[in-house]
């Protein structure tokens, strides 16, 4: 009955209500051992209160979402920095982007 | 790095359901229509959000199985034993039903036409969804970057798009599929009934020195086994992109 | 709220008169967690209590089960909304392992193999209302369900019962744990319905 972690990518959409850009294809580097890679291959905990990211280098929480009607609370002290592409221009995103 | 994706205000929207389509004899396909739909890049996917009469509510991922078509899209469902949505997306709703839902998301676990790169695909059981999206989207839009899949499923009752895959195999030019069966194989398979290993991904698939994107999909444990054998054989993990589903199924 | 589907009706469930608010009765035992399952082997494990002075006072296994332990049927309750009634757990009281313990502390910080950390005021430890539990339904606690031993707390919601329990810091200040810091309420009522923050 436990639920294996899935990745990353199940964070695109919980993400979608606090950012406006996508941030699983992000480039995070893990606060713990210093790691980078991708947020959508990170490891996530969706079933427990909440929805844990870990490094899958280490398994160091890298990222914290508990949603609950009209509040978020984001912890993201397990990132050092997050590397994003943002648009040049405003009309640079494409359908499905 | 994967281009910037604005996503402006994604809000749940609702979807109709206009046809139903078994699979197999527990997976079906549903289609629905979406009015407003922005479209959506193969590998992406939608969440669910179920709502029973008493107000409880649940949220689940699926991948798209469809290509971009206007409103339309479609969505595959394998069901869990003891699953809460699962079973009831595959089982009890039935067309004219509307589902709340919300997407296109998901920006890494994507295929987009036009880069000319060897496609390497591995599928375990369900995962073939998402990557069925990308065979879609690569016919419809004359795609010409050979794609090489990998599809490990249980027995061959068990075949997602069997007649399809078929088909596309035949006719897709550029398509190679290969379907490995973990329990069972038909009378006369070249391969035994057994886990996808080396040897299968080096026969089946692409080489490393062509570079390959490598897209792999299933449950978790499938793809980390699948991911490990691939970064093995020397394929670039950065070349490589995964998507888990739990346990079996759509995540979680 | 969402549109209703025709049709779902969610997991097995049933709310009831005598659950806490917003719960639903499961028959299941819904296993969650923030991270991957530790697996302790009992040769290692080690229970420490550290008090506000500094003190500390450790219990290997065998020393942990020689403490005086019980038999005792609860109630659970998780944030997420399920309950389940009726649950039996074989545990050492923490008024037991507290009694060994110089303290005048306030607080509780406890914590886990895995970095888990939750906390409570010790008067929610004392009077029979927390046990260390190592055993569920007439067998060892299993890993999933966070055996060797964890916390059990029944009258706070289930994210306070942390599991696989290895130790609490007494503390003269507040310290609040992993969930605590991100969104979840501070004390966890479930009659109370003190889910998040400001509930």
């Amino acid at each position: 009955m436990s639920q294996l972690p899935l990745d990353g990518n199940a964070l695109a959409g919980p993400l979608s209500e606090v950012f406006r850009i996508d941030v699983t294809t992000a480039i995070g580097e893990c606060a713990h051992c210093r790691r980078s890679g991708p947020i959508a291959q990170a490891v996530v905990y969706a079933n427990a209160p909440g929805m844990i990211a870990r490094c899958p280098s280490c398994d160091g929480v890298v990222l914290r979402l508990v949603r609950n009607s009209g509040r978020a609370w984001l912890d993201l002290r397990g990132l050092i920095c997050l590397q994003l592409a943002i648009p040049d221009s405003p009309a640079e995103s494409a359908p499905g982007d | 790095m994967a281009r910037a994706a604005v996503l402006g205000r994604l809000s749940w929207r609702v979807g109709t359901v206009i046809e139903l389509r078994d699979e197999t004899p527990t997976a079906r396909t549903i289609v629905l229509d979406v009015p407003g739909w922005p479209g959506h890049a193969a590998g992406q996917h939608v969440d669910l959000r179920l709502t029973a009469p008493d107000g409880y509510s649940t949220e689940r991922s699926y991948s798209i199985a469809s290509a971009a078509d206007g409103d339309r899209l479609e969505l595959t469902v394998e069901p869990i034993p003891d699953g809460e949505v699962s079973p009831y997306l595959a089982g009890v709703l039935a067309s004219g039903d509307q589902l709340e839902l919300r997407g296109p998301v998901g920006g890494w676990f994507v295929w987009r036409p036009g880069t000319a790169d060897p496609v390497f695909l591995v599928a375990g059981g369900s995962g073939l969804v998402p990557l069925m999206a990308m065979i879609r989207a690569r016919d419809l839009t004359g795609d010409e970057s050979p794609f090489r899949l990998v599809y490990s499923v249980r027995d061959p009752a068990s075949i997602l798009y069997a007649d399809e895959l078929r088909r596309r195999a035949h006719d897709d030019h550029g398509l190679n599929v290969t379907c490995a069966y973990t329990r069972m194989a038909p009378p006369g398979s070249p391969r035994p009934a057994g886990r996808i290993d080396a040897s299968l991904l080096i026969a089946a698939g692409w080489p490393p020195d062509r570079r390959p994107a490598v897209f792999v999909c299933g449950p978790t444990g499938f793809v980390e086994a699948a991911a490990n054998l691939l970064v093995d054989i020397g394929h670039d993990p950065r070349r490589v992109k995964t998507e888990r589903f739990g346990s079996t199924g759509g995540s979680p | 709220m969402g549109i209703i589907s025709r049709g779902f009706g969610g997991r097995n469930r049933s709310s009831r008169p005598d659950l806490p608010p917003g719960q639903y009765l499961v028959r299941d035992f819904p296993v969650l967690s923030a991270g991957p399952t530790p697996r302790i082997d009992l040769g290692s494990w080690e229970f420490r209590v550290t008090a506000e002075d500094g003190s500390i006072r450790t219990w290997d296994w065998a020393a942990f089960r020689e403490l005086p332990s019980e038999d005792i049927t609860v109630d659970l309750h998780c944030v997420t909304k399920w309950s389940k009634l009726g649950t039996s757990w074989a545990g050492v009281s923490m008024d037991a392992v507290l009694a060994e313990i110089a303290t005048a502390a306030e607080f509780a910080l406890v914590g886990s193999y895995g970095g888990y950390t939750t906390n409570l005021p010790v008067e929610d430890l004392l009077n029979g209302q927390a046990w260390i539990a190592y055993a569920y339904d007439g067998g060892d606690l299993e890993p999933e369900h966070g055996g060797p031993a964890r916390l059990l707390v029944p009258h706070l919601y289930l994210w306070k019962s942390a599991k696989w329990v290895n130790g609490i810091q007494l503390l003269d200040h507040d310290e609040p744990g992993f969930w605590e810091t991100a969104g979840y309420h501070n004390y966890g009522d479930p009659w109370r319905e003190q889910r998040y923050w400001g509930d």
